[in-house]
């Protein structure tokens, strides 16, 4: 590709196609083949985060058995060994496949899924004794369950990894992905309530005695829809239209896709009762678009129009409303409406700043203590410490993978890894804002921790696409060639998150193998090519 | 698009921080007033694994948490449950607590600034947290006198007894009793059965404390202070005759009142005051209470404890009134305690108790130690004088004249060579007083001249008697009994 190409490129931000072309030395660090081969792969790292994690995850298991005067069975040992054997699987399965992934996320969930294991497991012991108080027979322990699932996701893991070689081959089911997310999300608002709806939450398929969450699997299809659409359709969101406050506001007719998700995050709003996904998915798109446009515009029209929306929902659903009133006051009725709200938040208080100690507590005395209430019972027994050491580990994964999109090159991986990122983190905040009273309660599960299947198997695919796009960015060019069969060779360089910023070796720099042209001694812009 | 990247992480954690700052608002700001809240159930819970202190009485322990292997590590336990827990209460999970399990809660949890030093220790020395014991006043020979006497025959009413100097409350029984055991089970369903048979909305209810919750009209031995009030003035002798017609008008009405089964008080048109006040005859003290006014009457009464809301010993006492005095006939009823007055049987003993101790009421209280867990002191209980009632030679007139009522009395279980004070009396009460039986009292105290016990007595309906039962013949051989027990232990 000729220069000038390249910057008009650039200038006109008209972008790519949907999958980015190949890598160019268009930016300063390109030029830096010798730093190529001492690369790491941080692979040792991750392993060693890993152990740590297990470390934890088995401690507090045998806290929580001491502190609940049993013996320390076999069971734990099993328990223990499991969640050793899994992890060491997936992380084998990263070395294989995606050798220069981001060394930190991987450990921060299997550390989040070890504690909610734990929590999982503690809590089945609570019901347990609870049901043999009262003469019923124990109810099934949701602890193996949640080992069973986390075996099905960290399979679907490794199945990404391996399958998926190159995130950008995702771009081209774009539109596949966007139909089946946006029917999963669909879903449950049209089926009937017998088929959809758990606890009052109408966010369920369930055929047999098998439920799923299929809003969780949606999420991660709308953003893989979302980062396509972006790519291919920028021109459309980026002309110009009126400016207005020194912003530049898009044209009225642009505004169609984005209205689009309005509609959708209404409808999950009204006909599933369900702020929680509504503003998750909403709060997702406004976020890739205006990492696409880079126009804040876009966040303002789309922030009043949701709240625009959000208010008329307030003003004319009644479930909407009952939700604010009890989050307005989540005391006001304790033996009714609130009452699983005001148990939660007076487990936290009671936990107080450094818990009650695993298995000290009582948040069993939460309803749904280890799926939407996780967090209350983490916050009783772990205290205000251990929540903030939880929400870090959210952080961590939430902006390490953001950072992936900032190293990436290419477009859709920028925007697949900001969009998948920010879930998380917006998940989270939905999740633990609502049962911690910040913002209204609604049923979602907490990423890794909560039990449940759905929730577990879509968040580790998640992980997976993250690594994936994360071993992109890392990997030296160098190795290009081998790890993407038809990509035009390139120099070997460095990635952008290790690379040095200095300039002063780039007139020693050797003749690229291939024969590039020499980049300008002035790039056109500073910034690294998108 | 690196820019709008680095302003979504931003974004992201400014989320991260919003979730921070409410955890801490719950868990640091809100922490004490969530956690004090009555439908937080943790706190109960979290007692239930915690040895709670003992109450005891007379070296008898009346209430302990024993060591149990199920979820929670102790079990509250009651020795003779029914005969106590008018003062011990119950302690139960679903129901909340009653009597000195609520009143020293703080104590028996370990929670009180009292035992602070020794919960420092605890923690130092790695000992689970025990709570701190309660010993009560209460003797337990005159307790089982007083619940025997009440209990055996079947009588629904209560008994307190006090010793005058101190205000000690040696004996307070409220009869039909519980058993507090069952409510402090670990089982939910025994707890919910037993709280049932208790019959919890019902006047009638085991789980009402007549002695220091209910307010009863006193009848004839709220003359008492009317009586008082009179001598006080200096409007009255032993010798001032009264008269002895059967009945009376009502001063501001056409409303006769006349005395028990419209008896003569005397032959002649006047009688000694002594006598009057002897046979119990209602026409003189409607014609006092008149004389000496509301003002007096109502200051009176307020001074023997009366119409005070925030009496505690320490359970909340229900406040004993004295009605609204509106005009001559409301006042002249309420001279001979019926009309709107209404006294708690602890009110009344402690009136009992004032006269014996020459005028100067005493804190009542039922708590005498509070001890740390290995039972060492931590704090007494000091005797309280109140502000003097009456002078004392208004106190030893008031003796004279009860001395007279006791020895006018049926004999039924005097004690031989013991003089004893008191006063009966007959109350009617409810919608149709004509035809209930009355409520019974008996107020005394023993012996002249030196009082170890002041007694006050309520059998309420007239214990079964029908029409015909009087405070003399119902309620004194329960007081009489107690006093017996009271003297006999020595103390």
């Amino acid at each position: 590709m000729a220069r000038p190409a390249q910057a008009a490129s650039r200038a006109g931000r008209t972008g790519g196609p949907g999958v980015a072309p190949a890598e160019m030395p268009a930016d300063r660090t390109a030029l830096r083949p010798a730093v190529a081969a001492a690369v790491s792969t941080r692979r040792g790292i991750e392993l060693l985060l890993l152990a740590f994690a297990a470390v934890i995850t088995t401690g507090a298991l045998v806290l929580v058995e001491a502190n609940q005067n049993q013996q320390l069975t076999l069971q734990l040992l099993y328990l223990g060994l499991a969640y050793l054997a899994l992890f060491s699987a997936a992380h084998v399965a990263v070395r294989r496949f995606a050798p220069y992934a981001d060394p930190v996320i991987l450990p921060c969930a299997a550390l989040l899924n070890g504690l909610g294991l734990v929590m999982i497991h503690r809590i089945d012991l609570a019901l347990a004794l609870r049901a043999s108080l009262q003469g019923n027979p124990a109810p099934d322990a949701n602890a193996l369950r949640q080992i069973a699932w986390v075996a099905l996701g960290l399979t679907l893991f490794v199945i990404v990894l391996w399958r998926v070689r190159d995130h950008r081959t995702l771009a081209r089911y774009g539109y596949t992905a966007g139909f089946i997310g946006l029917v999963l999300l669909a879903l449950p608002a049209v089926l009937p309530s017998a088929l959809s709806e758990v606890n009052g939450a109408k966010i369920w398929i369930r055929i047999g005695g098998v439920g799923i969450q299929p809003g969780e699997f949606a999420k991660i299809l709308l953003t893989v829809f979302f980062a396509s659409f972006l790519v291919s359709k920028r021109d459309l969101f980026t002309t110009a239209g009126k400016h207005v406050l020194g912003m530049t506001f898009p044209r009225p007719r642009d505004l169609a896709p984005l209205l689009i998700a309005w509609v959708v995050a209404m409808g999950v709003l009204v006909f599933e009762s369900d702020l929680g996904t509504s503003l998750m998915f909403f709060g997702i798109v406004l976020a890739m678009i205006y990492v696409a446009t880079e126009r804040s515009s876009w966040v303002v029209i789309g922030l009043v129009i949701f709240g625009a929306g959000a208010f008329a929902a307030w003003t004319f659903v009644d479930r909407v409303q009952t939700r604010v009133a009890a989050w307005l006051d989540p005391l006001s009725d304790p033996t009714g409406a609130t009452y699983q709200v005001s148990q939660g938040l007076f487990g936290m208080a009671t936990g107080g700043m450094l818990g009650t100690g695993l298995g000290a507590g009582r948040p069993e005395l939460v309803p749904l203590s280890s799926t939407d209430f996780i967090f209350t019972s983490m916050g009783e027994e772990l205290g205000l410490i251990g929540l903030m050491g939880l929400l870090m580990l959210y952080c961590l994964i939430a902006t390490r993978a953001l950072r992936t999109a900032l190293a990436v090159r290419d477009t859709f991986g920028k925007l697949l890894a900001a969009g998948l990122g920010f879930t998380v983190a917006i998940q989270v905040f939905v999740v633990a804002g609502g049962v911690i009273g910040l913002i209204p309660n609604t049923g979602q599960a907490a990423p890794f921790m909560s039990y449940g299947g759905s929730s577990l198997v879509a968040n580790y695919v998640l992980v997976a696409l993250v690594l994936r796009v994360s071993d992109a960015a890392r990997r030296p060019a160098a190795e290009k060639g081998r790890a993407e069969p038809g990509a035009v060779a390139t120099p070997p360089r460095t990635p952008l998150a290790e690379a040095h910023t200095e300039m002063v070796s780039r007139s020693e720099a050797a003749t690229p193998p291939h024969g590039n042209p020499v980049a300008p001694a002035t790039p056109p812009r500073g910034r690294a090519r998108e | 698009m690196n820019t709008p990247l680095r302003r979504v992480s931003l974004v992201v954690m400014g989320l991260i921080v919003l979730l921070l700052g409410q955890a801490t608002w719950v868990q640091v700001v809100k922490a004490d007033e969530y956690k004090a809240n009555p439908y937080n159930q943790r706190v109960l819970l979290d007692e239930y694994n915690r040895q709670r202190g003992q109450i005891s009485a007379g070296g008898e322990v009346l209430a302990s948490s024993v060591p149990t292997d199920d979820r929670f590590k102790y079990l509250r336990q009651y020795s003779n449950g029914p005969m106590y827990s008018p003062v011990t209460g119950y302690y139960s999970q679903i129901y909340g607590t009653s009597g000195i399990e609520r009143s020293m809660d703080s104590v028996l949890n370990g929670s009180d600034d009292r035992l602070f030093v020794r919960r420092i220790s605890d923690v130092i020395t790695g000992r689970s947290p025990a709570g701190g014991n309660v010993a009560l006043t209460i003797d337990p020979k005159v307790q089982q006198a007083a619940y025997q006497a009440m209990a055996s025959r079947g009588y629904q009413g209560s008994v307190v007894a006090i010793r005058p100097q101190t205000g000690e409350i040696l004996a307070l029984v409220s009869t039909p009793s519980y058993d507090p055991n069952p409510l402090a089970s670990h089982d939910g369903q025994t707890q919910r059965d037993a709280w049932q048979s208790l019959n919890p909305s019902s006047n009638d209810s085991p789980l009402v404390n007549r002695a220091i919750s209910e307010t009863y009209p006193p009848g004839s031995t709220f003359k008492l202070v009317t009586t008082s009030t009179a001598l006080e003035a200096n409007m009255i002798t032993p010798q001032s005759p009264v008269t002895a017609e059967p009945r009376i008008t009502l001063p501001d009405s056409t409303t006769t009142l006349e005395n028990y089964d419209g008896e003569r008080c005397g032959p002649g048109p006047t009688v000694p005051f002594s006598v009057a006040f002897a046979k119990s005859c209602n026409g003189p003290f409607a014609q006092l209470a008149d004389q000496v006014g509301a003002d007096r009457l109502r200051a009176q009464a307020t001074a023997y404890g009366m119409e005070n809301p925030n009496l505690t010993i320490p359970m909340p006492v229900a406040e004993s009134d004295v009605g609204d005095l509106a005009d001559g006939a409301s006042l002249a009823q309420s001279g001979i305690g019926q009309r709107d007055v209404r006294l708690t049987p602890l009110q009344n003993a402690m009136i009992t108790a004032t006269i014996a101790n020459g005028g100067i009421p005493m804190q009542p209280h039922v708590v005498s130690q509070i001890q740390g867990q290995d039972l060492s002191v931590v704090d007494t209980t000091e005797p309280d004088r109140l502000s003097r009632a009456i002078s004392g030679s208004t106190a030893s007139t008031l003796t004279q004249l009860m001395i007279g009522s006791e020895n006018g009395g049926t004999s039924g279980g005097k004690i031989p060579g013991i003089q004893l004070a008191s006063k009966t009396g007959t109350a009617e009460w409810g919608a149709s007083p004509k035809t209930n039986p009355p409520h019974t009292w008996y107020d005394v105290f023993g012996p002249v001249p030196d009082p170890q016990v002041a007694v006050s007595v309520i059998v309420e309906k007239g214990g079964n008697r029908g029409d015909d039962a009087t405070g003399s013949s119902v309620a004194g051989p329960v007081g009489r009994a107690v006093v017996a027990a009271a003297l006999q232990g020595g103390r």
